[in-house]
């Protein structure tokens, strides 16, 4: 029980993060910021609940949220109104946010004697033997995926990452999509953030690094196709826990937890090529297989 | 596979907006590679006005010093880009070279056959990303980071959690003295060699022209007779021992490796290449652009430095320039939609 508590915990913040990367890689851009945006967010909320001591928890998720969405904001706007490639603009985001991170951290560190005994709670109590975290991250993963399925807006985003082009001919507001998938991957790294603080209760400037790779390859090994249309939230979210069990059953087993690394680059090689393999075999029963329609 | 990624954004996104040639003189400012210039002259006044000792060699040799790995890591990586793929497991590859090398090293190797060995295990791991994305047809940016994972992995497996250390003097002192009767750090004269070799190689032969073809359009590269996938694996190959090499040279410099030597500096390098103007899309980009854009990351960094700036916060100049260096070339165009855009709802 308390490893399968461990798995959920330590599978969470990335599959959280997933979500959102999953949404943005769908329409054929990427967000390698958010791993900043975590490392800011945890960081601004800390500080705020160390002078105001008795501010709400609430406010402190609010908060965080709030600043994730404004980098997602400037990410998805200079990706759009200027047509600048995605990768380029999360990667110098990426630098801004942690710069600003800096300017802010200026060396110290918030311990967690001035955090909150409410708002850490949401980083160890459980529900019917649930961690919080895991929960809050259920429900973010199940609305995402039902929304992913289900609403017109969000069908439009795996339009513009067919084909970005003909979703515009065909009519879809491909910028204001777009301009959404960023925000909304902007916010729930900020969420993140909030989580990332009740769990660990502490904070400096180095929180988040290195994230934005490591959601990138649980979200490729969950399925998503990387040039954009096709994957799902839930895959991506199965791929974060995959890749976190591989690293835990490591500690668990008696092979070095050396061997992680190693271990997961394998098998998101493995995972790309499977999923090369799959869709060559689609393609040729489709070929096969004449005027024969498909909903794909 | 790869060839979707150019229909992202059509051709608009450019470096060079006014092509050479195009009447007022002040318009060749708008060529990148002279912008460059600009910038890296106000690099240096900015550090001169804060530093009176800034324009000093013995701190163009710290700055040489500092950025050298990195910038020879961007060289096969502009390569690289200008093909419309991406290398990410380059700083893995970097630490992966210096692992091997140190753990031979303490088992007993002598050091020319350790380090022939850690350049062997660059050819290996270039030639493993470049078959699984010329060959397999996997795209770069997954296998890349594919293989970040996979080469930092295999360096904790071997060195984790030791540090080695005691290599010969007579080369460690390499990385911290400047050559002879010079302020030039080796490492930068390396730098600047193979900048040229790379320069003329890109820019004045055959294979220059066929990578800038396989950039711009992979099909039509292939159907004019380049053999697309052979070079790109060569690429990978070039890319995994230029970075091996660098492994050995941040080795030597620190005089001591673990096996996390490096970690997270294949965003750094990523990042100074389209500084420099490469188009991620690829066909797009100059080597004299690269070297600029490592000198000014350079000079910033050491001016920051000086001025006891933090590392995280010299992020913001580094990011910043990356920003601006994408968006002012598209600007000018996205202004000029959103006038139409106005005009059309009034």
């Amino acid at each position: 029980m308390a490893s399968i508590q461990q798995l959920l915990i330590g599978a969470a913040l990335i599959a959280l993060l997933g979500v959102g990367e999953t949404l943005v890689i769908v329409t054929r851009n990427v967000d390698l910021s958010v791993g900043s945006i975590v490392g800011l967010s945890a960081y601004i909320v800390g500080d705020l609940f160390k002078y105001h001591h008795n501010m709400p928890v609430v406010l402190g998720f609010v908060v965080a949220i709030a600043v994730g969405a404004a980098i997602g904001a400037i990410n998805g706007f200079v990706t759009t109104v200027a047509r600048v490639p995605s990768l380029v603009v999360t990667l110098a985001m990426l630098y801004v946010v942690r710069g600003v991170d800096g300017l802010i951290v200026n060396g110290k560190t918030i311990d967690p004697g001035s955090i909150p005994k409410a708002f850490t709670a949401v980083g160890y109590r459980t529900l019917f033997g649930i961690p919080w975290l895991a929960i809050i991250v259920a429900v973010v993963v199940a609305t995402a995926g039902y929304a992913m399925r289900s609403f017109r807006s969000s069908r439009d985003l795996y339009g513009i990452g067919s084909n970005p082009d003909a979703a515009v001919l065909a009519g879809i507001p491909a910028g204001r999509r777009v301009f959404t998938a960023f925000l909304i991957s902007g916010s729930l790294a900020g969420l993140a953030g909030a989580l990332f603080l009740a769990l660990h209760a502490q904070i400096d400037v180095s929180g988040g690094t290195g994230y934005e790779l490591a959601v990138v390859a649980a979200v490729v090994v969950g399925g998503v196709a990387i040039f954009g249309g096709s994957g799902t939230v839930l895959g991506a979210a199965l791929g974060a826990v995959l890749l976190n069990t591989i690293n835990q059953a490591l500690v668990a087993s008696r092979i070095s937890a050396f061997w992680n690394g190693a271990i997961a680059g394998g098998l998101l090689l493995a995972a790309i090529a499977f999923d090369r393999w799959l869709s060559l075999r689609v393609a040729r029963s489709l070929q096969s297989a004449e005027g024969a329609h498909r909903d794909l | 596979m790869t060839s979707d990624l150019p229909t992202m954004t059509p051709v608009k996104h450019s470096h060079s907006v006014v092509e050479n040639g195009n009447g007022a003189p002040w318009r060749a400012l708008l060529r990148w590679e002279n912008a460059l210039v600009v910038v890296l002259i106000g690099a240096l006044v900015f550090g001169s006005s804060e530093s009176p000792n800034f324009l000093n060699p013995t701190n163009f040799f710290y700055i040489g010093m500092n950025m050298g790995e990195v910038a020879i890591m961007a060289l096969p990586l502009t390569l690289v880009i200008m093909t419309g793929e991406i290398d990410l497991s380059v700083a893995s590859m970097l630490g992966l070279s210096g692992t091997v090398m140190g753990y031979l090293f303490s088992n007993g190797w002598s050091i020319w056959l350790a380090m022939a060995a850690a350049l062997v295990v660059g050819v290996l791991g270039g030639a493993l990303n470049g078959v699984l994305v010329a060959k397999v047809g996997l795209p770069s940016i997954a296998v890349t980071i594919g293989t970040l994972a996979l080469f930092r992995g295999i360096a904790e497996i071997l060195l984790a959690p030791r540090t080695v250390t005691g290599f010969p003097s007579s080369l460690t002192t390499i990385g911290v003295v400047p050559i002879q009767g010079t302020q030039i750090a080796y490492s930068a004269a390396i730098f600047l060699g193979l900048a040229v070799v790379a320069g003329i190689v890109l820019h004045a032969t055959p294979l220059g022209r066929a990578l800038v073809a396989i950039g711009l359009q992979p099909e039509a590269a292939q159907f004019s007779g380049i053999r697309v996938n052979r070079i790109k694996i060569w690429l990978f190959v070039l890319s995994g021992v230029v970075c091996a090499f660098a492994g050995i040279l941040l080795t030597l410099k620190n005089a001591s490796v673990s096996y996390d030597a490096g970690t997270g500096l294949e965003l750094n390098v990523v990042a100074i290449v389209l500084f420099g103007g490469v188009s991620i899309f690829g066909g797009r980009g100059t080597v004299i652009g690269v070297v600029l854009a490592v000198a000014i990351v350079g000079a910033l960094q050491q001016a920051l430095t000086q001025m006891n700036v933090q590392p995280e916060v010299q992020n913001i100049v580094i990011g910043v320039l990356l920003l601006i260096s994408v968006v002012i070339p598209n600007g000018g165009e996205a202004i000029r939609r959103i006038r139409d855009r106005a005009r059309r709802h009034a």
